[in-house]
């Protein structure tokens, strides 16, 4: 069990994050203490060109120095700072939270239709598989995740999440169950532009993992929801998949549905579930993605875990419970219960 | 006796349900919660005869394990309002959750709207024990799934047809599930058969229908036919020969 909640303003107007701090509040109950996170898109106007590289050290020496230097050699630092964080009595400080603002050169990467994106996602799997004492959790341009082990309020507490104003804003509630609760096992999880929160288990982790793996991701945070993360990079930024396909190609339709589907429909269901097979997650979940253009929402084909949708005018929100939705905006004007599978998508409105 | 107002705006649920234990224990028979959002567990294991009115939307698990008070919730429920409820009524007004109704012993759960998914899991009865399920808009997937006993009832109103989503009586081996009009084949789930919904079905259920009516302001006139479908267990084991043959 866990407890999810996303917002989204699709005329991107900025909003800070005491709302969704004390509706993650609400869910303490979906959680065990052990890790809770927040991430914000359009957090970093004054860098709004920059890569924000967050990442965890466990001191500022051999780790920092060794980052310091991959970073150097493949762009600019144009800024770096100690997050802010505020000592909370229930929460122990176990690493240093530390931003880059960062810049890659784009000559260094060959075959390649993206080598900005593309340089700081093997930035990423090399820091995260060879340096010991770093861990890049947030590598996106003009977004943020924050989190930490301990209790939601605690964690938005330690690094005043409401002095951030975002127009995405995604949060998460752990309570882990297969693998211990630490910083890096924290949600959101996020890849350059992608962010993800989840509640539930992927019991399909070990066919995607090798999937991922052998496209040239590692996993490196001994928890499944890492392996969404990659997937919908793989999918969505690389394949070039549009959002709704994504979850149609990781949540598919059952064959005995696709068998009744008109023709057209059931070749392209038949050709997607068989060219992303690997990609087919399995499983219990609840699962919020964000990118800067939107969030989508979606949940396992037979629904083990809740969702909740709200609305009001320009802002759409998700969530594990009603309550948590209603304590962001009592004003909601509609609340309702999307179907198993189906793509909940709020896009910005350009 | 005047009845027991409480502003629950921003109180945890441990607190709130003390005092609704409290007040009970001391004899309050009526009892109005305000503001009420999110807080889980209300009435939780509550014993006696008490009214519980609940302005707002409670939290999940509401009514779990009650035996014998009545709550009337003007707003949603989120997940398992009913949850092992053992006699009693939960009567919503707005929507809830998934599974609803969750191993319910006993008592009432109306829902004026929609349920998600599961409602009614592994509902059970014993002798003149029937936990009743009625549902006045529409249910999502695999309702009744595992069901022991029982009585679920989906009116589908301002729907085109009451349920529409799979797995109908996953697993049932007790109980029965009544729906509003035809329910397509292809929607049942694993060891649930459909049957006519005769005038004798309809003479049992009819205080039911009447009362679910009566209760949330429906003319009943126009449920009372035969226009229903019954979908009761294929079998008392429809998985006996799932993990060991026979």
């Amino acid at each position: 069990m866990c407890g999810i909640i996303g917002v989204i303003d699709r005329t991107m107007s900025r909003m800070d994050g005491s709302s969704i701090k004390r509706a993650l509040s609400l869910m303490d109950e979906r959680g065990s203490g052990e890790g809770a996170g927040y991430v914000a898109y359009g957090i970093y106007p004054d860098y709004a060109d920059c890569y924000a590289i967050h990442v965890f050290f466990d001191n500022l020496l051999e780790p920092k120095t060794m980052v310091d230097s991959i970073l150097q050699k493949w762009g600019r630092i144009i800024h770096q700072e100690e997050i802010p964080t505020y000592d909370q009595p229930d929460l122990k400080k176990e690493h240093i939270p530390w931003r880059y603002f960062f810049r890659p050169y784009t000559d260094l990467i060959v075959g390649t239709t993206n080598p900005a994106d593309d340089t700081v996602k093997h930035l990423v799997m090399t820091v995260n598989s060879s340096i010991e004492g770093a861990l890049i959790f947030s590598s996106g341009i003009n977004l943020g995740v924050f989190k930490a082990a301990g209790w939601p309020e605690d964690v938005a507490n330690f690094y005043r999440i409401e002095d951030y104003k975002g127009y995405i804003w995604l949060a998460h509630n752990r309570y882990p169950t297969n693998t211990s609760g630490w910083w890096g096992g924290a949600h959101p999880f996020n890849l350059l532009d992608w962010a993800v929160v989840h509640n539930g288990e992927i019991t399909s982790y070990g066919t995607n993992r090798r999937y991922v793996e052998s496209n040239g991701y590692k996993c490196t945070m001994f928890t499944d929801t890492e392996v969404v993360a990659y997937l919908f990079d793989l999918l969505g930024r690389r394949h070039g998949l549009p959002p709704e396909t994504v979850v149609t190609a990781l949540a598919p339709p059952f064959w005995d549905e696709i068998d009744d589907m008109p023709e057209k429909k059931e070749e392209f269901l038949r050709t997607l579930r068989l060219t992303y097979g690997p990609a087919l997650m399995n499983g219990p979940f609840a699962i919020v993605v964000a990118t800067k253009d939107g969030i989508v929402g979606f949940t396992d084909r037979i629904k083990l875990r809740p969702l909740v949708v709200g609305e009001n005018g320009s802002r759409l929100y998700i969530s594990s419970e009603e309550a948590a939705i209603r304590t962001m905006d009592p004003e909601v004007q509609t609340i309702y219960m999307p179907r198993a599978g189906e793509p909940v998508i709020g896009r910005v409105m350009v | 006796m005047e009845p027991l107002v409480i502003d629950a705006k921003g109180m945890h649920y441990t607190p709130l349900n003390k005092m609704i234990r409290e007040a009970v224990a001391s004899g309050v028979k009526e009892i109005v919660l305000n503001n009420v959002l999110g807080q889980r567990f209300i009435g939780n294991g509550l014993r006696g005869d008490a009214k519980i009115t609940i302005n707002g939307v409670p939290g999940g698990d509401l009514g779990m394990f009650m035996s014998g008070p009545e709550c009337e919730i003007f707003g949603d429920a989120e997940h398992a309002p009913g949850n092992t409820m053992d006699s009693g009524a939960l009567f919503i007004h707005g929507s809830a959750g998934d599974a609803v109704a969750h191993s319910m012993r006993g008592g009432k759960v109306f829902v004026k709207g929609n349920i998600g998914y599961r409602g009614g899991i592994h509902m059970k009865e014993y002798e003149d024990k029937r936990p009743i399920l009625a549902v006045g808009g529409t249910s999502h997937a695999f309702l009744g799934e595992y069901m022991a006993g029982g009585l679920i009832l989906i009116f589908g109103i301002g729907q085109e047809s009451a349920v529409q989503d799979r797995g109908i009586g996953s697993g049932i081996h007790g109980g029965e599930i009544v729906i509003r009009g035809d329910v397509n084949e292809k929607l049942l789930g694993v060891g649930a058969k459909k049957v006519a919904f005769n005038e004798d079905d309809l003479k049992r259920l009819t205080p039911v229908i009447k009362e679910f009516c009566e209760r949330f302001g429906i003319d009943p006139s126009s449920f009372l036919d035969t226009n229903y479908s019954r979908i009761i267990p294929a079998s008392s084991r429809p998985f006996a020969g799932k993990y060991t043959w026979e």
